[in-house]
């Protein structure tokens, strides 16, 4: 059998595309960005020792997801569900922070039912560096792990590229500077979990405050052997203030170039049954005049 | 804007190109500006926060300017450019007092920025200008600029990091773009509404700004610069300005013709 | 006739000063380092020093730099000092080229010396710190514009006389400026600032209206900043020098190190799932 050299197994990295995605990035200015987080993102161990406190995993995050220099989402979730003892908080592409820890979140569920035991964090890691290795940096995620298995607390940074980090303090994303500097100055060895929680809410504080790609609230997990606490908005540093004017609008601001008004309803034949929603003592059926919908019992005029 | 676009390279290969080590005497520094004209007076407004990417350098630095007892300049883009430009505008102004006895008028120094701004056309200073105040026939005014010296007198304007969110909002209440009149009412007049709503608009303006624009916040500076007689009941008193705003009058520069200028102050969010 | 040092060379004691310029004064040439032969523009930094730090304190300013002067990652001079006083109540703070920076001291100090001469005679004031804070700022701006940056960043400190109030200012290659009661340069713009503000504000609060920072609560923040920075900032050491600028004039401490801690390591295996 004679086989020909162009015709080996693609083994290893296909770089066919290079010419042409370069080619593209000279023709459009760039290649296309996708939403990206600007992020402050933290992760402390605390307790054990003799601190007398159940070691434990604080996690946090602020809230604010960017597009270029307009803020997308002001109140997002940065602290993602692994497993119901394992969380990661996610910077960089929002989509593949998403998408990521989606999908190993589902591995480790099929993980811990073949082997009938919760999955460890290590592993959590590894199937995120192992997936992130093999697309070399183009899935834009790094990410914050941390969780209590039963060999104890675990804490790691993953980057896009699939290098980790095991240190018992870790920050990521455009506000790590700002958190790390908090950490390096105050962090100390088994903390008890108030001053670990009180800790990574000033690193994200420092965040929100002094880096433009973080905002908004301090979200807080911790996580102890028991289980986890997701404090959601744990504070609320920045509410919006009111606005000094109302903006509503006349009845009839817009102009319109056509009016064109149909009856969507051509026929209504209303029963009272005694069905299910009887049964269960929720709702009484009632009659209503026809064409009453939205804005009927506001005292609207309708368009008819 | 394709006078700051990066050329196109020649380079087909990229790995043979060059590594270019430039030296970019260009910056940005966020922030934004605007400007109304009502019937006897101008506001002029700009944020205090300063910054270069994603770091904060200061949270106070000054982008408006009171130039003369009834004009006043707000710039925006890059700082060093937009500190220096002023500096040139009030020496300017300097030697034309010496020279004539009087200060400028509003018009006068809208034509010399032009001429300022186009002096530097091949090594544009990196500016937005917005100048307001009032015109010798005493109505309000504003005046844009582009950074090479192209102008217009307007009713309204904004700009800055966060133009493209505060324009069309000024467009919808200012020049009542995209609403209709009452049937039976008379059409809309831009450039008409009175001082309270004025202040009203320039404050949601940058408090709606700082909620969606990361360049946006820390604080803001309003001038209003009044025409002579005008009444100041709807600007001082109690239970005109939202809590935290505070304002205070500017003593005239000159011998003063009578025109007054107020600053206001308010924070804004720091995230 | 005045033996004043002022008065030298001068022909008569009451002539007011060289009026009409009938004799030779000296001349530094103090801007024209371009003006002639080939020019030599600096396009990128070579030996560099790292961030200063900068904040006001209810007495004064105090401005903190560490002692190296890097060649790219090459940890090259460890004991080069890069706070330099100004008269007797200014000091500069100065990150980025060493070169550029020496260029500067020789400039600034010629005119100083002028400026000393001049003082000596009366009804010459003496420059205030926002004096020399304009005069930079206008050379940094006016070489960047002219596309021969003075590849620096700076911070200026001082006590004006006048006013009886500190000063504390920033300017860089590009000539921009800006003030604010706690000032970083460099990686310190990322690292120190956050914990500079977090202090200030904790006593003077967000509209800076509260008191300031003790002398002493202010030297244990500039410790605690420099601290991190040698932590995090790879092109930084842990010897450092602190200067406070007060109404009584400037002291530079001798350099410093901040005390370390790394037993934290000492349970660490590894960077993945390691345990031993």
């Amino acid at each position: 059998m004679v086989v020909k050299a162009v015709e080996t197994p693609n083994i290893g990295f296909d770089f066919s595309n290079h010419a042409r995605n370069q080619f593209l990035g000279q023709r459009l200015q760039g290649t296309p960005k996708a939403t990206s987080t600007g992020t402050t993102i933290v992760g402390v161990i605390f307790g054990g020792g003799d601190s007398g406190e159940e070691a434990g995993v604080c996690l946090g995050a602020d809230t604010r997801a960017t597009g270029g220099p307009i803020v997308a989402d002001k109140n997002c979730e940065k602290i993602h569900y692994l497993t119901p003892q394992i969380r990661c908080c996610g910077a960089g592409t929002a989509a593949d922070t998403e998408f990521v820890t989606n999908l190993i979140s589902s591995n480790l569920e099929l993980h811990a039912l073949s082997q009938g035991r919760p999955a460890r964090i290590v592993t959590a890691m590894t199937m995120l560096k192992q997936y992130l290795f093999r697309y070399q940096g183009h899935v834009g995620a790094h990410l914050v792990l941390g969780g209590v298995d039963s060999t104890g607390p675990h804490l790691f940074t993953v980057h896009a590229h699939g290098s980790t980090d095991k240190l018992p303090y870790v920050t990521m994303g455009s506000g790590s500077l700002a958190a790390m500097a908090v950490f390096e100055s105050s962090f100390k060895e088994n903390m008890t979990r108030a001053e670990a929680v009180a800790l990574v809410a000033r690193a994200i504080r420092s965040g929100i405050f002094n880096d433009l790609g973080s905002g908004s609230n301090v979200d807080v997990a911790v996580i102890t052997k028991s289980g986890t606490e997701m404090l959601r908005n744990y504070e609320t540093p920045n509410e919006r203030s009111n606005k000094s004017r109302n903006y509503k609008f006349r009845r009839g601001t817009t102009a319109w170039t056509k009016e064109n008004v149909r009856s969507l309803i051509v026929s209504e034949d209303v029963k009272i049954t005694t069905g299910a929603g009887k049964d269960q003592g929720g709702f009484e059926a009632k009659q209503v005049p026809t064409g009453a919908g939205v804005g009927g019992e506001e005292g609207m005029d309708l368009d008819s | 804007m394709a006078l700051y676009a990066q050329p196109p390279t020649s380079y087909s290969d990229p790995t043979t190109a060059p590594i270019e080590h430039r030296f970019n005497p260009y910056s940005d520094n966020g922030g934004s500006i605007l400007a109304i004209a009502g019937k006897d007076f101008s506001v002029i407004a700009g944020d205090t926060r300063q910054s270069e990417g994603y770091n904060i350098q200061t949270r106070y630095a000054r982008k408006v300017w009171q130039l003369t007892d009834k004009v006043v300049l707000a710039t925006n883009g890059f700082s060093a450019d937009g500190n220096n430009f002023v500096k040139r505008v009030k020496q300017r102004l300097e030697w034309y007092e010496h020279a004539h006895h009087k200060p400028m008028g509003l018009k006068s120094i809208a034509r010399m920025i032009q001429t300022l701004l186009y002096g530097k056309r091949f090594f544009p200073y990196y500016v937005y200008n917005i100048l307001g105040g009032i015109e010798e026939d005493g109505s309000g005014a504003v005046y844009s600029f582009d950074p090479v010296g192209s102008y217009e007198r307007e009713a309204c304007r904004a700009a800055g990091a966060a133009q493209s969110l505060i324009q069309p909002f000024l467009d919808n209440q200012v020049y009542f773009k995209n609403q209709q009149p009452e049937p039976g009412a008379a059409p809309f007049v831009a450039g008409n509404l009175p001082l309270s709503t004025i202040l009203s608009l320039v404050v949601d303006s940058f408090t709606s700004a700082t909620e969606r624009h990361i360049e946006v916040g820390d604080g803001m500076e309003i001038y209003v610069v009044m025409n002579k007689g005008r009444t100041t009941d709807d600007l001082i008193g109690p239970g005109i300005l939202s809590e935290g705003m505070h304002v205070e009058e500017l003593g005239a520069l000159g011998e003063g013709g009578g025109e007054r200028t107020f600053l206001v102050t308010s924070p804004l969010k720091r995230d | 006739m005045s033996h004043h040092p002022a008065m030298w060379k001068q022909p008569s004691a009451h002539s007011s000063f060289n009026d009409y310029a009938t004799f030779p004064l000296a001349q530094t040439q103090r801007h024209s380092a371009i003006s002639h032969g080939a020019t030599q523009h600096t396009q990128q930094p070579l030996v560099t020093g790292t961030s200063v730090l900068g904040i006001k304190f209810d007495k004064g300013v105090m401005i903190a730099a560490d002692n190296l002067a890097s060649y790219g990652s090459l940890a090259r001079f460890r004991d080069i000092q890069r706070l330099h006083p100004l008269g007797k109540h200014t000091l500069l703070g100065v990150a980025g080229d060493m070169s550029d920076y020496q260029w500067l001291k020789k400039e600034l100090d010629a005119l100083l010396r002028q400026e000393e001469a001049l003082s000596l005679t009366d009804s010459h004031p003496s420059l205030s710190p926002s004096n020399i804070y304009d005069l930079l700022a206008n050379l940094f701006y006016g070489r960047r514009s002219k596309m021969n940056p003075v590849w620096n960043a700076v911070l200026v400190g001082g006590w004006d006389k006048n006013k009886k109030e500190s000063f504390l200012a920033f300017i860089d290659l590009l000539g921009t400026t800006y003030t604010a009661p706690t000032l970083a340069t460099g990686f310190g713009a990322h690292l120190a600032q956050p914990l500079l503000r977090e202090a200030f504000e904790a006593k003077a609060g967000v509209d800076g209206k509260g008191p300031l920072l003790t002398q002493e609560e202010g030297e244990k923040l500039i410790d605690d900043c420099m601290k991190v920075l040698f932590y995090r900032d790879a092109r930084s050491i842990n010897k450092y020098q602190v200067a406070i600028i007060t109404e009584e004039g400037i002291t530079i401490s001798d350099s410093k190190s901040a005390p370390t801690e790394w037993s934290f390591a000492e349970g660490l295996r590894g960077y993945g799932a390691q345990t031993q």
